[in-house]
């Protein structure tokens, strides 16, 4: 064999030993990476949560909390709902063509019910949690405000069905996690309704 | 010579015919030629080493009390701060470390900007440079959240939260960082990791490569003169003078005002009238109430100030990262033959002043809340800010810049 033969076949298994070497240490890095992904109990922990509504009045706020996250319930009076169609020119997307909401809750009211609103209480700008502004709690943000959330973080308001305001950094409508009514006065957090589902 | 003399260099010997002791003394120390006119702005290197070797020793120590759980975070740092023997100075010595880790390093790197020291042949100087502060800034981030305060929490939702930013993958992406779908005591768990572990073991090889590869090409000098390239008979710069015992004696007198001053901030102001410590961080993290207010730590504000310029999600992010990415790019955006300020034409020493003005001002604005005023404000200093880079090549390209000397000088 001469020489050159031999460098070649060199160079090969050279060549041949770094690519298998290089397909280890990738395959290797795959649990390392994976390794941070939530983990079984993380998952088991975001489990529903039920939400008794039975003495909530029109305007009143319930904060619980699933997946860790901030998720509020809103019972919205007649006014509230009716004013919602009124201030739809002000807003980004106040048909929720967004996909921010399940299916069930792409509607007017961005709910499965008119009076009761289902969200997850952060901002979808950078993840603070907004303040609730009553309708009739005294505010800056002018004469047609009829209620809803100010994001104290960087200004983002949204009304009193989680649709964001131009003209704010948050560029959607908070999310509608998933839910369902289990009876008349208690809501299930983190089920889907079979509702509207198609 | 004494007997006890003889046992020394008898024993330096033996490891000198095993390991490059005296070499790297010479090498690094005794006959390393820096140039003989390093000025005030040349204190800051030593001084950030300084700080990183407090910052490991105190930090080592903290870990020793601390509990890196979201149950018992808060509680530990309260036990650190009262029951724990010293434990309120080791405390305060490593939170006034952080912010003086980051004035330090600021101060360090406008040097390098007021006499070029990031030009050829020092690129890569200035690139490892720039990856110390990138890692210094995961650092600080990581360690906020380590006390488990509503500030610690809000802060590391809204930093993590700027990665959903990104198109496709931001969603997962939050998550995969979090390990929850929500800051939790899993995402505690592993900033702890990665605060007392994984950056600092980088830190500390970026800090060694940064070194080497100064002592390679040697330090520039306020006048921005190459003292290589006069030489005497023997080899050596003429301008230049021993690293020992010249300068390890001024940096330690900077070393003792430096520590009067810091030891002034941990004794009399550790919080700095909540610029160091934040008010809000007293209170334990609360995952469904965010403060009225929230801002972060003062060295990250001028970046902040850009993302809330932006009133644009996605926007606002790439602003902010480019505003810390230019950096890297600074040694091939000047176009300028002439290192020092001294030497240069009006156009970049004005450019610079404006530079210094608007990141001054930015780091301002970002701890105000956002009013309409403040955030024109901001989107002004942020132009100028961008304007001092991208106009760079075409400033510093016919800037009336002087004839700069063929020695050092001595003013």
């Amino acid at each position: 064999m001469c020489s050159d033969e031999v460098n070649r076949k060199r160079r090969n298994l050279i060549a041949a030993t770094t690519v298998v070497g290089g397909a280890g240490a990738a395959a290797t890095a795959v649990p390392f990476l994976s390794s941070w992904q939530p983990s079984a109990r993380a998952r088991a922990i975001g489990a529903p949560v039920e939400v008794d509504i039975s003495d909530m009045q029109p305007g009143d706020l319930k904060r619980t909390q699933w997946q860790g996250k901030p998720v509020w319930v809103l019972r919205r009076g007649d006014e509230t709902i009716d004013e919602l169609a009124r201030i739809e020119g002000e807003l980004r997307d106040p048909d929720s063509s967004v996909e921010q909401q399940p299916a069930y809750a792409r509607n007017e009211y961005r709910s499965l019910k008119p009076e009761y609103l289902v969200v997850v209480g952060l901002c979808t700008h950078l993840g603070c949690s907004p303040s609730y502004k009553a309708p009739d709690e005294d505010n800056d943000f002018g004469d047609d405000w009829i209620g809803g959330f100010f994001c104290p973080c960087h200004g983002s308001r949204f009304d009193m069905a989680g649709r964001v305001y131009k003209g704010v950094p948050a560029p959607t409508n908070m999310v509608v996690p998933p839910y369902k009514f289990i009876s008349d006065n208690r809501i299930l957090i983190g089920e889907d309704s079979s509702e509207g589902v198609a | 010579m004494s007997r006890f003399g003889k046992a020394v260099d008898s024993t330096i010997g033996w490891i000198d015919a095993r390991f490059p002791l005296i070499k790297m003394w010479n090498d690094h120390l005794a006959q390393y030629y820096a140039p003989k006119n390093f000025n005030f702005w040349y204190y800051f290197g030593s001084l950030a080493l300084l700080v990183l070797v407090l910052q490991f020793l105190t930090g080592i120590w903290l870990t020793m009390n601390y509990k890196p759980s979201a149950e018992n975070a808060f509680a530990s740092v309260e036990y650190i701060m009262r029951d724990v023997e010293w434990g309120w100075l080791i405390r305060y010595m490593h939170s006034t470390g952080a912010s003086a880790f980051f004035i330090v390093v600021y101060l360090h790197m406008f040097r390098a900007m007021l006499y070029g020291s990031y030009k050829k042949p020092r690129e890569l100087i200035w690139i490892l440079g720039m990856f110390i502060y990138l890692c210094l800034m995961a650092e600080a981030f990581f360690g906020y959240l380590l006390p488990w305060g509503q500030m610690s929490y809000w802060g590391a939702q809204v930093i993590i939260s700027l990665f959903g930013a990104i198109p496709f993958i931001g969603e997962e992406l939050t998550l995969w960082i979090r390990g929850d779908f929500n800051v939790s005591d899993i995402t505690l768990n592993r900033f702890f990791a990665l605060h007392v572990i994984a950056l600092p073991l980088l830190l500390v090889g970026l800090v060694f490569l940064h070194i080497i590869a100064l002592h390679e090409v040697g330090s520039n000098n306020p006048d921005g003169v190459e003292i290589k390239n006069k030489k005497d008979a023997n080899g050596v710069p003429l301008d230049g003078i021993r690293f020992h015992p010249y300068y390890t004696v001024k940096d330690m007198v900077g070393m003792v005002v430096f520590l009067i001053l810091f030891a002034m901030v941990v004794f009399f102001a550790p919080e700095m009238g909540g610029y160091f410590l934040e008010h809000a961080n007293f209170e334990p993290a609360d995952p469904l109430k965010t403060p009225e207010h929230i801002a972060p730590v003062w060295y990250f504000t001028p970046f902040y100030a850009i993302l809330r310029a932006v009133p644009d999600k996605l926007f606002g992010v790439l602003a902010m990262g480019a505003a810390v990415m230019l950096f890297f790019a600074l040694p091939w955006l000047d176009k300028s033959p002439v290192k020092s300020i001294r030497y240069r034409g009006w156009k970049y020493r004005g450019a610079l002043t404006a530079f210094a003005i608007s990141f001054v001002a930015l780091g301002w604005l970002g701890l105000q809340a956002a009013t309409p005023t403040y955030t024109w404000l901001a989107r002004f200093f942020a132009v100028v800010y961008f304007g001092f880079f991208l106009l760079m090549p075409f400033y510093t390209r016919n800037d009336n810049d002087k004839t700069v000397p063929e020695r050092v000088t001595d003013r």
